[in-house]
């Protein structure tokens, strides 16, 4: 990491591993929750957040002095609502069936705790590169949960991924479907989503107990 | 040197490693320990946790052979034709024929069940080093009895792995899980394998290989039927003697209200659950009733066939007999106070008889409502104490004033 310095480094890692916007401080776990039935809207919906919560939080960082404290919330609403409308209509004049699936989540990205907590938290009281750093950083640490979320989900729900027929056809029964495998349909509902989020906590604090509360 | 002492050797080498629990599972599952307690004061008890699962699982056991025999008779009915009027104790139902037929599908949903769970709980007592619970005995027998006979065994397996992971263990184990296990693993294959779980071609061995083809058997049951406003083709004996079509072990209510004397009998299940939730069933059934003799439901609605059905006959059909008596009294979901036992039994009578009138998707209410209430309970037993611990404070008041 020649790039950047140690501290700057451990804005980018931390939030992947041991500080995650979804596993550890349990925050976005609502579009984890409604999006990740197929792997390919987590992407995209991870390459989202990626993209307001980086730009969202160098431009908190740049205003942080002029803002009154008092209108902060409302300054940083404004801000992330404008990211999410170019984010939204982007999607919706270039790949109009995705932005069909994620239907309202996208909107919704602009209640997303991590966002407006990283503003909060972190880019009202860094510079910006720093503020930068931190909104990849978390960003990436949603989509690392979201993508294996989607993973399994799709997987194990659909038998494809991103699309593509991976375990067999179900209807012509080749591959694993002429062993008499079936898809599980409690993968595509949201419930099993929050189990899944659960098993990924329950392995994480299992290898490393310094998460583990109380 | 016989198994005992075996045991008890091995037992002995592996104390204190992680292997112990596993031995000492089987050994104080198969006999008595070699050491008995010494000095201070005992209370001396037989009820242990296993007697008591034992004893469920006594009284389950008349279910499971019927099971079996049911699981033949409907297997060749459907093939041979139905003999009108049987009485319980008919040659054509109880014969080997039909025995064979529900022996060899049904034993091995028993046996895959026991395996993987027990695998699972062995597993989970040695990473954390307490002694094997004795929880899955029960659950084990239930799961294959609630299920459809033809039902993919890797289908089971993945369920029974789920149910005791999620259901159970996250939460600690034996005696600390929120949800019943048996009804978890339903419900997971409900909603995983819709179409292995419901459906006019799951109940009746053989009817998902004969679909389509000149020897289709239509396999639904009384309440698929009813939801989709046909008549009943079975006579109220069959349905109380239990020769219908259904999960293995749920059809006859006469062997589990037998089931249930005895489980009141050893004071293993709560009376006050098992009325109370008929109760309720009856309460709710009768207000349908009621509906219909108004005349606010019409015979176009699709809530007729099964809001019409005499409120009473709601006990004999799906698997609400079962439920009420073998998974809402389980001690450890239920509410624990008696006030409590009455309000969560009504509720799960109640809520039961509602879902299934009102989705038809979801044709079985019972197990919903249970694991509805499993929720509720401890709610439910907070404000029973509540009300006490207020009542009390009153009395205490009035008596010092």
């Amino acid at each position: 990491m020649g790039l950047l310095s140690k501290k700057d480094a451990a804005l980018i890692t931390d939030p992947l591993a041991d500080n995650n916007p979804i596993t550890i401080q349990v925050l976005g776990i609502c579009s984890a929750l409604a999006i990740t039935a197929e792997l390919k809207a987590s992407i995209v919906m991870s390459l989202s957040v990626l993209f307001v919560l980086g730009v969202g939080n160098v431009v908190i960082s740049l205003m942080r002095n002029i803002i009154p404290s008092k209108i902060r919330i409302i300054v940083q609403l404004i801000v992330v609502a404008t990211l999410v409308i170019i984010v939204d209509q982007v999607l919706k004049a270039f790949a109009y069936d995705l932005s069909k699936t994620l239907s309202v989540f996208i909107g919704l990205i602009i209640t997303n705790c991590i966002i407006m907590g990283r503003f909060e938290a972190f880019a009202l009281g860094n510079g910006p590169w720093r503020s930068f750093l931190d909104g990849i950083g978390n960003a990436l640490g949603y989509a690392v949960i979201l993508i294996i979320v989607g993973f399994f989900r799709e997987l194990l729900g659909s038998g494809t991924l991103l699309g593509f027929k991976v375990l067999g056809d179900p209807i012509e029964k080749t591959g694993l479907y002429a062993l008499g495998y079936e898809n599980n349909g409690f993968m595509l509902l949201s419930p099993m989503a929050l189990i899944v989020v659960g098993i990924i906590i329950w392995v994480q604090r299992t290898r490393n107990k310094a998460l583990v509360e109380d | 040197m016989g198994l005992k002492q075996n045991l008890h050797n091995l037992k002995e080498k592996y104390k204190g490693t992680k292997m112990a629990p596993a031995f000492n599972a089987i050994h104080t599952f198969l006999y008595l320990p070699n050491e008995t307690t010494h000095g201070g004061t005992h209370i001396k008890a037989a009820d242990d946790l296993k007697r008591t699962m034992n004893t469920v699982i006594m009284a389950l056991v008349p279910c499971l052979l019927f099971g079996m025999f049911n699981a033949g008779y409907q297997h060749n009915a459907a093939i041979n034709g139905f003999t009108e009027g049987m009485s319980f104790f008919s040659g054509d139902f109880w014969n080997m024929d039909n025995f064979l037929v529900g022996l060899t599908k049904i034993l091995p949903l028993v046996i895959v069940s026991y395996l993987v769970g027990l695998v699972i709980e062995f597993i989970f007592a040695v990473i954390k080093g307490h002694e094997v619970e004795e929880g899955y005995l029960v659950t084990g027998m239930l799961v294959p009895l609630i299920v459809p006979v033809d039902l993919p065994l890797w289908m089971l397996a993945v369920a029974v792995a789920f149910g005791v992971v999620i259901g159970k263990e996250v939460f600690g184990g034996t005696g600390m899980n929120i949800l019943n296990p048996a009804l978890t693993i339903r419900a997971f294959l409900f909603f995983a394998y819709p179409t292995w779980m419901s459906g006019d071609k799951v109940w009746v061995h053989g009817a998902v290989e004969a679909a389509g083809t000149a020897d289709a058997i239509s396999g639904e049951t009384v309440l698929g039927s009813l939801a989709q406003s046909q008549p009943i083709s079975y006579s109220v004996s069959d349905m109380f003697f239990g020769f219908i079509p259904g999960s293995v072990g749920e059809t006859s209510t006469l062997l589990i209200l037998l089931g249930a004397l005895f489980l009141i009998f050893t004071k293993i299940g709560s009376w006050r659950i098992m009325l109370s939730s008929v109760i309720g069933a009856l309460v709710m059934g009768f207000i349908f009733n009621q509906v219909v003799d108004m005349g606010w439901v019409g015979e176009t609605s699709k809530f007729y066939g099964l809001m019409s059905l005499d409120f009473w006959k709601h006990l004999l059909i799906g698997g609400f007999a079962f439920g009420a008596v073998y998974m809402a009294t389980d001690p450890v979901t239920a509410a624990q106070t008696n006030k409590g036992k009455w309000i969560y039994g009504f509720l799960i009578g109640f809520i039961s008889i509602m879902i299934r009138v009102f989705n038809p998707a979801y044709p079985e209410g019972v197990m919903l409502a249970i694991l509805l209430m499993n929720v509720f309970a401890p709610t439910i037993d907070h404000y029973v104490v509540q009300g006490n611990v207020k009542r009390r404070l009153k009395r205490l008041k009035a008596k010092t004033a």
